[in-house]
C-alpha cells in the first residue's frame, strides 16, 4: 500500500527531527512507529537513502527487533508478562484466559481493530505480577476477572465484565 | 497550615492503583476544604505495601498502606486527629522492620521526596561524590573506585575500577570516549534500576558524570529497556534540569569540563542487555553480541574506547565517591564488596526492594523479609540471577549472597533478583522456558544458541510426552553441554544452567 501524502510527510519531518543524533535509526524508528502505529515498507527506501544505508539494512534492523511492527496494530496493544516471576503468581493461566477472551494469539489483532494482544519479556513489576501492560499502563496481580474488567474499559464492551 | 503528604509515582505503585488514591484524595480534601500538599514520591521499595501514603508530622514521616481509595476518608479524618487508629496505619516509615533492616547505600534516598526535585537531592547528599570528583584527577577518581572493591551489578560482576582504569588508558583516534549506561534490565525478577530511576534519577546521572571525568569521556547514553516508559519520562525531565543546572553540558559547574547525556530506548530484544549488542543497538544497528576481544573498553560504542556499567554500578560509584571506598568496601564479604540490591519477586508475600550487605542468606531474605509465599503454600524452588540462573532446591537456601559462593554450586546472583516458586510449581515447565525464551532472544549468530534452543523445546516436550524418555534426558543433557561449550555470549552458554537445575534438583517433574 503505497503511503499517503501526510504519511510521506510526517516521516520526512520524523527524519529531519532525528537524523542528527549520533546512531539515529532506532530512534527514527521509534518516532515513526509512534507516529502512524507501525513503519509501512513503504517508509523503509526513505529511511535507508536519508540515512546512507541499504534498504536490506534497514529491514534487517526492524525485523532484529520485537518491538517494530510493520503492518498497523490495533488502536490500544495489551502486553501479557510472560516471564518467570509472573509465571510464579499464574500468568500461564492468565495468558490462557487473554487470549481465550479475545480470540486471539500473540502477535494477532482483532477483527474490529481494537486490540493488539502480545507477549513480554517482564515489565519490572515482578514483586507483584502477573503483570499487564495497556498502552503506556501497568497493572499488577492480575487475574482472570480483573482482565475482562480491564478489557471492556478499552473494548468499551460491557459484556466481559 | 497545609498537610504535606507523599504518595509514590513509581510504575509498581500505579500498577497497583496509587493514581487512583492520589486523585481521591485531592477530591476529598478539595470537598472538605482541607489545605494539603501532595508530593508524588519514588516507592521505598516495599512494594508490597503499595500504595503507600506518606505524612510528614513534627520532621517524622508516618505511613499508611496498602490504601485503596475506600480508605481516603478516614485518612484525613485521621489527619487531623490521631494517625495511629486508621487501620492502614504502619507506624513511622523508617521503623517499619522490612525498611530498617536493610543496609542503604544506594537506595537510600529512594522514595523520600520527588524524584525530580534537585534541591530535595542536593540536601539529601546528592553531588556530594561530583563534588569530590571535580577536585580530583582522572586517575585518582579510578583509584578510589578500584580500593572500593566495587564489581559490575549488571550480571558479570566484573570489577568496575579495573574496567575505567582500561578506558581510561585507552586512546581514542577521534579523541572521543563514551560511557554507557546499561538500563535494559531484562531478567525477570529485577526492577532496582527500574526503581532507582524513577525515584532517584540524578544519581545515576551524578554517577555517570563522575565516570566521565575519571576516564575522560564527554558524552553518555543511558540505554532504557522501552518496556519502562514511566522511566523513560523521569529521565528525560532529570537531563533536561540538569543540564538547566548546570550539571550536565559545557560547563559542569563551572570546571570547564564537558558531559552531555542521552537516553535512548530500546525495542524489546533481551539480547541487547548484553554489552556489545547493546552496543551495536546504540549504533543503529541489530543487536548482534560482538566476539571479544576487542573488548567495549578498547573499541566501543562507534569504535571508541566506551564505559559500559550497569545502573547499579555507576549509582554506587557515587556513594563511594562521597564517603569514600574504605566507607563502601567495609560492607560485605569476601571479594562481594558493598551492597546488593535483592530484589525479591514471584509468589512472595512481601515482595520489594532490599538491599543489604553481601553475605546474607537466601533463606533469610526469602522467610525474614519476605514472610514466605503470597499463596501461602511451602517454596519449592528459587531462581536467582534471572532467566540464565539455576533454581535452587532447599538444601541451598542457606548459600550465602556472594557470588563466589553461588559460582560455587553452579548458579549466580546476576543482578540481584529472586524469584520464588511455591510447590504447584511444575519445573519441567520451567525448563521448557528456559529454551523456548532462549529461541526466541537469541541474536541468532551462533547455531548451538538459535538452533539447539529449538531443539531443547522439542526434546522436553517429548519427555513430557513420555516419547523415549530416558533418551531423550541424554539427549537434552548432550544439547546442554553443546550450548555451553559452542556459545558466543552467556544467552546460550547459560540458558543451560536453569535446564540443569531443573533435572538436577527435581527429577520428578521430568517423570510424570
Ligand atoms: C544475555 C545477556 C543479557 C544481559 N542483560 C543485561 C542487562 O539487562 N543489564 C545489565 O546491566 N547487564 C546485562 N548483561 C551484562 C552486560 O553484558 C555487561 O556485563 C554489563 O552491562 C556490564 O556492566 P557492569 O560491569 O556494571 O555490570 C547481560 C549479559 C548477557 C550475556
Ligand atoms: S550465544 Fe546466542 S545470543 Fe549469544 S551471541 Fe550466540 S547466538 Fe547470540
Ligand atoms: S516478570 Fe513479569 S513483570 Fe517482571
Amino acid at each position: 500500500m503505497a503511503l499517503s501524502a501526510t504519511q510521506t510527510a510526517t516521516i520526512a519531518s520524523l527524519i529531519e527531527a532525528e537524523a542528527h543524533r549520533q546512531g539515529p535509526l532506532l530512534p527514527i524508528l521509534h518516532a515513526v512507529q509512534q507516529a502512524l502505529g507501525y513503519i509501512p515498507a513503504d517508509a523503509v527506501p526513505t529511511i535507508a537513502k536519508a540515512l546512507n544505508l541499504s534498504r536490506a539494512e534497514v529491514h534487517g534492523v526492524i525485523s532484529f527487533y520485537h518491538e517494530f511492527r510493520t503492518e498497523p496494530g490495533g488502536q490500544t496493544t495489551v502486553q501479557v508478562c510472560r516471564a518467570e516471576a509472573c509465571q510464579a503468581r499464574g500468568s500461564r493461566a492468565l495468558e490462557a484466559h487473554a487470549k481465550q477472551a479475545l480470540g486471539l494469539e500473540y502477535g494477532e489483532t482483532s477483527a474490529d481493530g481494537s486490540v493488539t494482544l502480545e507477549a513480554v519479556y517482564c515489565l519490572g513489576n515482578c514483586a507483584c505480577g502477573p503483570s499487564l501492560r495497556i498502552a503506556d499502563e501497568v497493572y499488577a496481580r492480575v487475574d482472570a476477572g480483573r482482565f475482562d474488567q480491564l478489557l471492556s474499559r478499552i473494548t468499551g464492551r460491557g459484556d466481559a465484565v | 497550615m497545609s498537610i504535606r503528604l507523599f504518595l509514590p509515582q513509581d510504575t509498581t505503585a500505579c500498577a497497583l492503583g496509587a493514581n487512583e488514591v492520589a486523585s481521591a484524595l485531592l477530591a476529598a480534601a478539595a470537598e472538605r476544604d482541607m489545605d494539603i500538599e501532595l508530593v508524588r514520591n519514588g516507592s521505598r521499595g516495599m512494594f508490597w505495601l503499595e500504595p503507600m501514603l506518606e505524612v510528614e508530622e513534627d520532621h517524622q514521616r508516618h505511613a499508611f498502606g496498602p490504601l485503596t481509595t475506600d480508605d481516603v476518608d478516614l485518612l484525613l479524618r485521621c489527619l487531623l486527629d490521631d494517625l495511629s487508629v486508621h487501620p492502614r496505619y504502619l507506624g513511622p516509615t523508617e521503623a517499619i522492620p522490612y525498611l530498617q533492616q536493610q543496609q542503604r547505600l544506594t537506595f537510600a534516598r529512594a522514595g523520600i521526596g520527588d524524584p525530580l526535585c534537585l534541591d530535595t537531592y542536593t540536601r539529601l547528599g546528592g553531588f556530594k561524590g561530583l563534588q569530590r570528583a571535580l577536585q580530583m584527577d582522572g586517575q585518582q577518581i579510578v583509584d578510589e573506585v578500584k580500593s572500593s572493591g566495587l564489581r559490575g551489578r549488571g550480571g558479570a560482576a566484573f570489577p568496575a575500577g579495573i574496567k575505567w582504569q582500561t578506558v581510561l588508558d585507552a586512546q581514542s583516534a577521534k579523541g572521543q570516549k563514551y560511557i554507557v549506561c546499561n538500563a535494559d534490565e531484562g531478567d525477570s525478577g529485577t526492577f532496582a534500576d527500574r526503581l532507582l530511576m524513577e525515584a532517584d534519577p540524578y544519581q545515576l546521572i551524578e554517577g555517570m558524570l563522575i565516570a566521565g571525568l575519571a576516564v575522560g569521556a564527554t558524552r553518555g547514553f543511558i540505554y532504557l529497556r522501552s518496556e519502562y516508559p514511566r522511566a523513560f519520562k523521569i529521565l528525560q525531565q532529570a537531563i533536561e534540569r540538569a543540564e538547566q543546572a548546570g550539571y550536565l553540558g559545557a560547563d559542569i559547574c563551572g570546571s570547564g569540563k564537558t558531559f552531555e547525556l542521552e537516553v535512548r530506548l530500546g525495542a524489546g530484544a533481551y539480547i541487547c542487555g548484553e554489552e556489545t549488542s547493546l552496543l551495536d543497538s546504540l549504533e543503529g544497528k541489530r543487536g548482534m553480541v560482538r566476539a571479544k576481544p576487542p573488548l567495549p573498553a578498547i573499541e566501543g560504542l562507534f569504535g571508541q574506547p566506551t564505559v559500559v556499567n550497569n545502573v547499579l554500578t555507576l549509582a554506587a560509584v557515587t556513594t563511594v565517591m562521597a564517603e569514600g571506598a574504605d566507607y563502601y568496601q567495609n560492607y560485605g564479604m569476601g571479594r562481594s564488596r558493598g551492597t546488593l540490591s535483592v530484589q525479591l519477586a514471584g509468589n512472595i508475600q512481601r515482595g520489594g526492594l532490599i538491599e543489604l550487605a553481601f553475605g546474607a542468606t537466601l533463606r533469610q531474605v526469602v522467610e525474614e523479609f519476605g514472610g514466605g509465599t503470597f499463596s501461602g503454600r511451602p517454596v519449592r524452588a528459587i531462581q536467582v540471577g534471572g532467566p540464565l540462573g539455576a533454581y535452587l532446591p532447599q538444601q541451598h537456601w542457606d548459600t550465602p549472597l556472594d557470588y563466589e559462593a553461588f559460582a560455587a554450586i553452579k548458579a549466580m546472583l546476576g543482578h540481584g533478583g529472586i524469584v520464588v516458586f511455591d510447590d504447584t510449581v511444575d519445573m519441567a515447565d520451567q525448563a521448557r522456558f528456559a529454551m523456548e525464551f532462549c529461541a526466541v532472544e537469541s541474536c541468532g549468530k551462533c547455531t548451538p544458541c538459535r538452533i539447539g534452543s529449538v531443539r531443547g523445546v522439542e526434546v522436553i516436550d517429548k519427555v513430557r510426552a513420555n516419547v523415549e524418555r530416558d533418551n531423550n534426558l541424554i539427549l537434552l543433557r548432550d544439547l546442554c553441554d553443546t550450548m555451553e561449550a559452542g556459545s558466543l555470549c552467556a544467552m546460550g552458554g547459560m540458558t543451560p544452567y536453569p535446564v540443569r537445575s531443573a533435572l538436577d534438583y527435581f527429577a520428578d517433574d521430568f517423570q510424570r
